[in-house]
């Protein structure tokens, strides 16, 4: 195994400090790995070139003892909805194809100052719109946890490219973004580390919007201390983006202190679902378990309106998409398919440039927002995403944080879960309640199934309480001590 | 994976005879949203958004007669600016992804798009 792929961000940063290896090195060593890996279909576009040039940028700071951040001269993956000047950037949408931004996001913009080595644009649903990966115009990503049984599984999504390249250490991290889990419900599938902040903490100027009330950014990385490391490059307070907020920002890798003595874990009794497989309740008790053994109090807490999160996300998520992806015309951008009126033009170019999951949502959206069922649908929701909101407020009144497990599955075979779209959309059922609120959340390696695939434990905290998720999150990480790796990499040894 | 409250709305809706999406609603979507749709496809995009929506149907058990319907998670106020231009003058960047652009005599692009005829 190439030992260059396999170090931690933070491990990388000190080699690289003590002049044990180059940027370049490092760069190289990750191409090589993007390149032998293309089976995973991790990437849509890789950029060997700009991360050499990067990576040598990074040295020449370095050498002049002048590093730029944590981040210097670190080798990541950002998921294709990041504009990236000069970069195509597709969404994973045939619609946009032959995209090519004239200007770079926030994100990725803080990340390219910060000195981080962009290897390339990963894999992603289409639109953000899926938890599979498998609505991608650019083909499936496939996970590198295998099993015996020779079927290929799904990373999860929307960001399984990002997952898929982290975990198979295709890089040492991936730019993520999370609507309603597409940050951690990969993350959980593919035994990584998956982070969401409050919403506001990072910009979102220049992501491809999906559902902009709940879109956010955030860092998919090996360990918890590398997601606090490369978050600290992502968030900035942006006047491009008037729901980014002015907040001041901490030292997010320093609040893992390891102590969490007397700290309150609320445990919400209503994500204990009827049907969920025992090996998801084994893992949060024993979640919980090593949570009190590290001197925190678990303390079971009532979440009553947990159960219309999910119906609630699919009313305001696609009713925000329909109408942020009005863009997509065919006049100013993207694929055009031309018809005798403008009209025609429109509908041919939107039925054939967006795929099935996305005209899907795009018609549910339209359908909540349209004359006679705005209030009924709609409103309702934002009524209901109110309650939401404030069971969450009063619940965090008793405690500092909480558990629940990521996701109700370990990842599954493709093909599986396809023919019925709640029963997809039903992945998203423990991490979407946090999206809807805002709330900062991690998913951390628990554990492996029975069969043998990695399983998520999901933390929520209070509103730019990321530091609180960080400390708990490195206790959890500990005491899972999860250092199974993906059989992917044995047949790369 | 059994969603409580399932099989009473269930009943509920197949006793109340609770709309349905049929082919002409998912007609009317289309027009509306402006994606062109086969005739294969309404007949299953009338079948999944019923599922979708009748599933959606279990908010109405909650009674949210006084609640304020939701404008933001993080309480902020609006931040505003100086109203002056802060960006533009690049007709260049703004058009190099048009996917159809004209050009004069000389076979230079113009600074605009090109659209089917609107006004006849």
């Amino acid at each position: 195994m190439n030992s260059l792929t396999d170090l931690t961000i933070a491990r990388s940063r000190d080699g690289l400090d003590k002049g044990d290896f180059s940027a370049v090195e490092l760069a190289e060593a990750h191409i090589a790995a993007v390149e032998a890996a293309r089976d995973l279909n991790a990437f849509i576009t890789e950029t060997p070139e700009l991360a050499l040039e990067r990576a040598m940028a990074s040295d020449e700071r370095r050498a002049k003892g002048a590093a730029a951040s944590a981040m210097d001269g670190i080798p990541i993956a950002v998921k294709d909805l990041y504009c990236t000047d000069g970069v195509a950037t597709t969404a994973g949408s045939h619609i946009l194809e032959d995209f090519t931004p004239p200007y770079e996001s926030t994100v990725t913009q803080n990340l390219k100052e910060a000195g981080a080595v962009m290897l390339g644009k990963t894999n992603m649903d289409e639109f953000a719109m899926g938890s599979a990966n498998i609505t991608s115009y650019h083909g499936n990503v496939i996970n590198p946890w295998k099993l015996d049984d020779g079927k290929d599984r799904v990373p999860g999504g929307s960001s399984g490219g990002s997952a898929a390249a982290v975990a198979g250490h295709l890089a040492l991290g991936g730019a993520g973004s999370d609507t309603g889990g597409s940050i951690r419900q990969p993350a959980s599938f593919s035994g990584i580390v998956g982070m969401k902040p409050t919403y506001g903490r990072c910009s979102r100027w220049g992501m491809v919007a999906f559902a902009s009330s709940l879109d956010q950014a955030g860092p998919m990385t090996r360990t918890v201390e590398d997601a606090a490391i490369m978050l600290q490059s992502m968030v900035s307070h942006d006047k491009k983006d008037s729901t980014s907020v002015d907040q001041s920002i901490p030292d997010f890798a320093a609040a893992l202190t390891s102590n969490i003595k007397d700290l309150k874990v609320g445990v919400p009794k209503e994500y204990r679902l009827d049907g969920m497989p025992g090996e998801i309740e084994t893992l949060w008790q024993q979640g919980i378990e090593w949570l009190k053994a590290a001197g925190a109090e678990p303390v079971e807490i009532s979440l009553p309106y947990t159960k219309y999160a999910l119906p609630t996300y699919y009313i305001v998520a696609p009713a925000e998409a329909s109408s942020n992806l009005a863009r997509y015309d065919g006049v100013r951008y993207g694929l055009r398919v031309e018809g005798d009126s403008l009209d025609e033009m429109y509908e041919n170019t939107r039925g054939q440039g967006f795929g099935a999951e996305v005209r899907r949502r795009i018609m549910i959206g339209t359908y909540v927002l349209s004359a006679g069922y705005y209030d009924a649908y709609y409103v309702k929701a934002m009524k209901l995403r109110t309650l939401i909101l404030q069971e969450f407020q009063q619940a965090f009144e008793g405690v500092d944080v909480m558990l629940t497990p990521t996701a109700p599955s370990p990842a599954f075979a493709i093909g599986e879960k396809m023919d019925d779209p709640v029963q997809m959309y039903l992945n998203d059922v423990f991490t979407v309640p946090a999206s809807l609120a805002g709330l900062p959340a991690i998913s951390v390696p628990g554990g492996l199934s029975d069969e043998g695939l990695p399983l998520g434990l999901h933390l929520i905290t209070k509103p730019f309480d990321e530091e609180t998720l960080f400390r708990v999150g490195g206790v959890l990480e500990e005491a899972a001590n999860f250092t199974a790796q993906p059989s992917y990499l044995e047949g790369v040894a | 994976m059994h969603i409580p409250g399932d099989s009473f709305r269930r009943l509920k809706n197949h006793l109340t005879r609770v709309k349905v999406v049929d082919k002409a609603t998912v007609l009317n979507i289309a027009k509306l949203a402006r994606i062109k749709v086969s005739e294969s496809e309404t007949e299953n995009l009338a079948g999944e958004l019923t599922n979708i929506f009748d599933w959606i149907e279990q908010l109405n058990e909650v009674n949210t007669d006084n609640v304020e319907p939701m404008t933001s998670v993080v309480a902020m106020a609006m931040p505003s600016r100086t109203d002056e231009v802060n960006d533009g003058a690049d007709a260049e960047r703004v058009l190099q992804n048009a996917p159809d652009r004209p050009a004069d005599a000389q076979g230079n692009p113009l600074a605009f798009y090109v659209v089917p005829k609107v006004v006849e």
